[in-house]
């Protein structure tokens, strides 16, 4: 039986497929599924900067509008002795998914700075989550602002969260930093023990009758799993940490491509909400029936083995690869002319 | 915009749907500061109160863009900003304004409806403009029951003196005032010009007759009664008189300002209050469903009814309006009414109250009788089947959420139940609409008996005589 445990942020998971932040573990009965299909971890959905910081306001807004503006009435609501925020609910269903299932339950924390906020990730620790999952993510807007302190306010929030909590802390990170390298050996001296490649930025679609700009959220595709690969291939080696891999992994052919790239765990979701959380299952036996065929001991021997530190030709990691790639798409393009 | 009387909710630029083609944040209207803006929006406003009304004759009285330019006849009222309720108010005055006669139930409607010395209800250029006066909170349908009772008093008196009056008056002239259709406006305005020339002809006539006669000749113009209120007088402390009225058959509208809770006194809960919602004296939100007032009225048979939301759809208030009016019997809408009690920015009370009946929360019907007496169905649903649910709806209110917040677990099980009434009254409904003919058959009396024969009824009687 070819062994598919892998080692992630100090804890050793029982194969490499984690199931990545998502609406489907917001209820327990799918967590017991996810575990049941194969699972070896389940990351939570995520708790943000703004809720944690706006919601007690918006809710007194919401609770005190129109309070003493009329002599007929001096409120319109009745008070009540408490209120559960979100993140008292997100604890106690933290707390419910650890009694119900035996594989880890990450935390995530979804932020772009530093502040009053941090605090909940120490909650979350003391609510039973093994590990954190820190969601970065800042747009720019301001053209006074460089990406220097934009690294900056990262590094801080990294080193916060990483202080304030003993359990281990992966930092889900953009694909739009320059120098990602540089940014992820700094992240590991802040504190993180793993970065997660990448978060998947929902780009607003364009309603051009209305004109109104609108979210929009599409399921990931596999080609979406390059970039994420790619980048995995030039950071593994280079990290003390892990490094797991988000973002277009649909198949067992996907775990591997991960795993192969450097990557320790390959992160699921769309693939979930299209095929059903048994998907897992059928991904698993698929990676292990490959594995079995090529003869292979365990997943954990080929994680790297198509960094870019162990290939022969790096190339197609370099700039290289982009000249290469269009002279051969030009050349085909006139050999098909003639 | 009136500059200094602009409560600034903002409704207006949310619902606006022209944007500028280079800059999508500018409407065609625009939110800004009010300062900067008082002198010269000044001198705009009384430019446009300069401007001459359009002719009412000119516009289509069932399009929303052409009643938008009729005069409304309420204005400033001092209701609170984003209010849900003046909007159906203004457009009661723009219809009927000139003839409208409003009993108005104690509440919200009444205190900015009455801010005496003041009044929002005003006159138009020929100075006629709504009768309004407010009871008491639990009477108030019969007050305006006691209105139609008076007018078509008025109006028989007044008919028996033009009849008595006919050699003075002119045969031709008298038939037509006492006779003439006054169905449409243009014949409701050439009822008001045989009115003036009555006047005109019994000027210095002298008798007692003439002298009676020229003090109630307006009761031969056909009037417009209108009974107002919100859900506290109409599904609570004034039912009995509303039901009673309902019963009584006589031409008055009712409209009823729907905003779930007692809003004047300070969100009190009511019978329409919807289950799951807190409110004062459901503190840990209602455990009961809403009642279905328009089911209740449409069980008479007799009644029009019509549910309506201005936010989900505008053509489909002014529809029910014009058919409750034109009903020549007792009429009611049930009008969804956003309201402060409801813990949201009104900004967005008209996305809620699509979102209400999208949800199926509030589903948009009308039943009208006369449709019965074409053979067709009375009961028409006019708003498609829920496509959301009703979570997403109730969820942007902080009178749902509250609940949520303070006991999960309770607001989990009342959502559930109340996703059950949606659902229940969904089914019901569309059965009712989707009955055949006029939502009656098939027939399920027994056939009639046919008369027996003497003989036979000549036995029964000797057998009930040996007993």
């Amino acid at each position: 039986m070819t062994d598919i445990s892998m080692q992630y942020l100090g804890m050793k998971l029982n194969g490499p497929i984690v199931v990545a932040s998502t609406p489907l573990s917001e209820s327990l009965d799918n967590i017991r599924h996810m575990e049941d299909a194969g699972a070896s971890a389940v990351v939570l959905t995520s708790l943000f900067e703004e809720q944690l910081v706006l919601e007690s306001r918006a809710l007194d807004e919401d609770l005190s509008r129109g309070t003493n503006s009329f002599a007929e009435s001096l409120n319109f609501l009745p008070e009540q002795s408490d209120y559960r925020m979100t993140h008292d609910g997100y604890l106690e269903h933290l707390r419910r998914a650890r009694e119900a299932v035996r594989i880890p339950i990450m935390a995530s924390l979804n932020g772009a700075t530093s502040g009053g906020w941090v605090r909940f990730a120490k909650e979350m620790e003391e609510a039973g989550a093994q590990a954190i999952e820190l969601n970065t993510f800042a747009l720019v807007t301001d053209s006074r602002q460089t990406s220097a302190e934009i690294e900056q306010l990262l590094l801080e929030l990294v080193e916060g969260v990483s202080k304030a909590v003993k359990i281990p802390v992966a930092v889900k990170l953009s694909q739009s930093f320059t120098s990602l390298p540089h940014l992820c050996a700094q992240l590991e001296e802040a504190g993180a023990r793993g970065v997660v490649l990448f978060n998947r930025f929902y780009q607003p679609d364009f309603d051009i009758e209305a004109l109104e700009v609108r979210p929009t959220l599409h399921f990931s595709t596999p080609s979406e799993l390059l970039p994420r690969l790619h980048w995995a291939a030039i950071l593994y080696g280079h990290l003390k940490g892990d490094i797991g891999i988000t973002g277009g992994v649909h198949s067992a052919e996907d775990v591997l491509k991960a795993v192969m790239a450097g990557g320790s765990v390959a992160m699921i979701v769309s693939a979930l909400h299209i095929h059903g959380i048994e998907h897992i299952g059928r991904v698993l036996a698929d990676l292990k029936y490959w594995l079995e065929k090529h003869e292979y001991a365990s997943l954990a021997e080929t994680r790297g083995c198509l960094s870019r530190r162990s290939v022969p030709d790096t190339s197609p990691y370099d700039r290289g690869n982009y000249i290469k790639t269009l002279s051969s798409y030009s050349l085909r393009q006139t050999t098909a002319a003639f | 915009v009136a500059p200094e009387d602009c409560t600034g909710c903002g409704v207006c630029v949310e619902v606006c749907p022209v944007k500028n083609k280079s800059d999508a944040s500018r409407k065609a209207i625009n939110m800004m500061p009010q300062a900067p803006l008082r002198e010269p929006e000044r001198e705009n406003w009384e430019f446009f109160l300069g401007l001459p009304e359009v002719q009412r004759a000119k516009l289509s009285h069932t399009q929303v863009k052409d009643i938008q330019l009729l005069q409304p006849l309420f204005e400033f009222s001092g209701a609170c900003s984003g209010c849900g309720e003046t909007p159906y108010i203004k457009l009661l005055t723009q219809l009927f304004g000139d003839r409208l006669y409003i009993a108005n139930a104690t509440g919200c409607s009444s205190i900015y409806g009455g801010n005496l010395p003041t009044t929002p209800y005003t006159l138009n250029a020929e100075g006629r403009g709504p009768t309004w006066s407010n009871s008491l909170f639990e009477d108030n349908a019969e007050f305006g029951f006691g209105m139609r009772v008076a007018l078509d008093q008025q109006k028989a008196f007044a008919e028996m003196l033009v009849t008595r009056l006919a050699p003075a008056i002119g045969a031709e002239l008298a038939a037509d005032l006492v006779g003439a259709a006054q169905k449409t406006e243009t014949e409701i305005n050439a009822q008001r010009e045989r009115v003036n020339a009555l006047r005109a002809v019994l000027a210095g006539n002298g008798s007692s007759d003439a002298n009676n006669l020229l003090a109630i000749a307006d009761a031969l113009v056909r009037k417009s009664v209108w009974i107002l209120g919100g859900d506290g007088w109409a599904y609570d402390i004034g039912f009995g008189g509303l039901d009673h009225v309902l019963g009584s058959g006589k031409n008055v509208n009712v409209l009823v300002l729907d905003t779930g809770v007692y809003s004047n006194t300070g969100g009190q809960a009511s019978k329409s209050t919807p289950r799951g919602a807190v409110a004062k004296f459901a503190a840990s939100g209602k455990p009961n469903s809403r009642k279905d007032l328009a089911m209740e009225a449409v069980s008479y048979g007799s009644v029009y009814v019509a549910q309506v939301a201005m936010g989900s759809n505008d053509t489909h208030v002014v529809k029910a309006f014009q058919e409750a009016e034109a009903h020549d019997g007792p009429s009611i809408i049930i009008a969804y009414s956003s309201c402060i009690a409801h813990g949201y920015d009104l900004v967005h009370g008209l996305e809620q109250q699509k979102l209400a009946v999208q949800s199926g929360y509030w589903p948009l019907m009308r039943y009208n009788p006369v449709l019965r007496e074409e053979g067709k169905n009375p009961f028409q649903l006019d708003s498609k089947a829920p496509a959301i649910r009703l979570k997403e709806y109730a969820y942007r209110e902080a009178r749902y959420t509250m609940l949520a917040r303070s006991n999960p677990e309770l607001a989990a099980k009342l959502l559930e139940e109340a996703q059950d009434d949606v659902e229940r009254e969904w089914r019901v409904y569309s059965a009712r609409a989707a009955m055949p003919g006029r939502g009656e058959t098939p027939h399920i009396a027994p056939p009639e008996k046919p008369e027996s024969k003497p003989e036979e009824k000549l036995a029964a009687t000797a057998a009930g005589g040996e007993e």
